[in-house]
């Protein structure tokens, strides 16, 4: 059990980094709690899965620092680390049973035989794996596989944080509810640290306290599933967390407002324009509302999902996309719309202007 | 809709069948025609019916020569396996050193079996040969044409240089296929490097250490070419396999009923250990 820093973490897999692209994280700052649930987010290529074997020190960072409790941990490898680290697809030793697989990390640790029978009985029983613990692990289906995975990282007492690289990413549908409930279970059980990495938003807004959401080598964003949700940091966070994502559209700060398109938005506080390459307005599909008067949009398509309604509208400066209960009388051709100004927010280069 | 019926296809067949015909069919047939029958030249043929087969199975040569023949591939095989995964184990897995390597390990695979012989009966030749002087000049009594000792350990090592490389090939290829995770699975359970082997690296390489096994053993068990060169079956009959017993029996006396039966029972010998070989080694994999 371990309280997690990461100071000022870059890494590149080259040797020379001649601009920002080379590198593979940049200028990483961390602070976890010790038994907290956190996911790491963000799509593919992101970084995600680096900054995880840095954690995990299957890697060693080009720059920075990685501190469990305060105690640099930069040099030191997996095991000397205590971790346990489950991999996108079942890592296990085919040869051996499951019991032998469960039993592995406990064996090369030196721990009595009783005690590892004790430890691997618990853990069987936990992961619903006790019928079959005395077959070939290499007969056992996917998700049975994936459970020996994790099995082995959860079997050890001593581990400082149990790290999961998409772990549910070769299991069926029906099945990963299954097991991401058992492993949210499994976390208020033992309460140890926890860090999943994933690039499905529902799986880290439904496994973890706090969401660290990526994008190019970088934290856009670190924040509870509602704050992730109400308030995105960066552009990104806005595109990529919701469904549909937020609506982004091009705009002007003038004199502290939002100008979009003609339109001078409300805004409780004045806007600074730092001389931005680039300035966007952003508001969630569920934030928007038909009004008499606002923006004006012309109404493209309405999908109806049975829950709620999506509809595909336009106006001057792009394409917007609303959201609005069944039950809601949805006015055909063009429209009138207003932003709730809470939620409305605006972006100089992607970043939040507050 | 009606199928219009063409048996032109037939036509692109025979190639195949008059080509399988003449390098399997016939040959093979022939031999089995020679094997029950007694034959002085001019095609003059009379029926023997099995007395062929039983004096094989009966005769001491041909014991003698399936004993020496029997441990010769159990010796290579005994040192070609570990080596060659040895030497996989050790080399590269990325940069330059990876087409060096692969390179050197292919050259002695390259080269032609009577050359190998030549090259290996030159080289070990106890007063010109770099190996057969240097040995002899260490103060060793090495001469591979007159002792038999001698004429095995020329002969094993010649074919652990010249066969070892398909080992490490194919090991090769097996390791590469292995994820990278196994092996940070394994890092972070604790695992011993000879864990590490035992559990991940050789379970992995089941399937292409059984191909290794059986190529090993089918080329070892009906080697030739490269004792002919080397040794020719000498000193006396010390290194006097079984196919090159096969052929002083056929070309040399002319005993061709005899030798075809000694062929037909060497190919059941064969085919027989390598189908037992690769049921065992296959049993398993049914099921994943």
């Amino acid at each position: 059990m371990a309280k997690i820093t990461l100071k000022n973490l870059s890494h590149s897999y080259l040797s020379k980094q001649n601009s920002d692209v080379d590198w593979a994280l940049r200028d990483i700052n961390i602070d976890w709690k010790d038994g907290g649930a956190y996911a790491l987010l963000g799509p593919s290529g992101c970084g995600k899965t680096t900054l995880l074997n840095i954690i995990s020190g299957l890697l060693k960072p080009t720059k920075g620092e990685v501190l469990f409790d305060d105690k640099d941990m930069t040099a030191l490898n997996p095991v000397e680390r205590d971790i346990a680290q489950i991999f996108q697809f079942p890592v296990i030793y085919d040869t051996m049973t499951v019991y032998d697989n469960l039993a592995f990390p406990l064996k090369n640790r030196g721990l009595s035989q009783t005690e590892i029978d004790t430890k691997v009985k618990e853990i069987g029983d936990m992961l619903e794996l006790t019928p079959t613990l005395n077959n070939k692990a290499a007969g056992l289906t996917a998700d049975g596989k994936q459970k020996i995975s994790l099995g082995r990282g959860l079997v050890r007492s001593d581990v400082n944080v149990i790290m999961f690289d998409e772990p549910l990413t070769v299991i069926d549908p029906h099945l990963k509810w299954v097991l991401r409930s058992k492993l949210k279970e499994l976390h208020q059980k033992i309460n140890r640290t926890m860090i999943y990495v994933t690039h499905d938003q529902i799986e880290a807004l439904t496994f973890a306290d706090q969401v660290v959401v990526m994008h190019e080598g970088q934290i856009v964003q670190t924040g509870t599933p509602v704050e992730l949700f109400e308030k995105p940091k960066h552009t990104f966070v806005g595109h990529f967390i919701g469904s549909p994502g937020m609506n982004i559209l091009p705009c002007d700060i003038e004199n502290g407002q939002i100008n979009l398109g003609g339109k001078i938005l409300p805004n409780k506080i004045n806007l600074k324009n730092n001389n931005f390459k680039k300035t966007q307005v952003g508001i969630r599909p569920e934030f928007i509302n038909f009004s008499n008067d606002g923006i004006q949009v012309k109404i493209n398509r309405v999908s109806d999902t049975g829950r709620h309604k999506v509809i595909d509208a336009e106006c001057s400066s792009g394409n917007i996309k609303i959201l609005a209960n069944s039950s809601t009388q949805i006015p055909s051709g063009s429209a009138h719309i207003t932003f709730d100004q809470k939620y409305t927010y605006a972006y100089g280069d992607n970043w939040i202007i507050e | 809709m009606n199928k219009t019926l063409n048996q032109r296809a037939w036509l692109f067949v025979i190639p195949v069948f008059v080509l399988v015909a003449f390098n399997a069919a016939v040959p093979l047939m022939t031999v089995v025609n020679y094997s029950f029958q007694e034959t002085f030249g001019s095609n003059v043929f009379a029926w023997e019916g099995t007395r062929w087969f039983k004096e094989i199975l009966h005769s001491e040569r041909f014991h003698a020569s399936l004993g020496r023949q029997v441990i010769f591939t159990f010796i290579i095989l005994l040192i070609q396996l570990p080596l060659g995964i040895g030497i996989a184990l050790t080399m590269p897995k990325k940069g330059w050193g990876v087409p060096v390597c692969l390179i050197l390990m292919s050259m002695p695979l390259l080269i032609p079996w009577n050359v190998v012989g030549a090259m290996w009966n030159i080289f070990a030749l106890p007063d010109i040969g770099f190996l057969g002087n240097s040995l002899n000049s260490l103060g060793f009594d090495y001469n591979f044409t007159q002792q038999s000792g001698d004429a095995w350990f020329t002969t094993i090592l010649m074919d652990v240089w010249h066969w070892t490389s398909l080992v490490v090939l194919l090991s090769y290829a097996g390791l590469n296929s292995i994820q990278p995770a196994y092996y940070q699975a394994a890092e972070i359970d604790g695992a011993s490097r000879w864990d590490i082997f035992r559990y991940i690296e050789l379970p992995k390489m089941k399937k292409v250490l059984t191909l290794a096994i059986l190529l090993r053993f089918m080329d070892s068990f009906m080697i030739y070419t490269e004792p002919f060169v080397l040794t020719g079956g000498g000193p006396g009959n010390a290194t006097n396999f079984l196919s090159l017993d096969l052929v002083k029996m056929a070309l040399g006396q002319f005993d061709l009923g005899p030798a075809a039966a000694m062929s037909l029972i060497y190919f059941l010998i064969v085919l027989l250990i390598c189908w037992i070989f690769y049921t065992i080694m296959m049993k398993d994999e049914g099921r994943t």
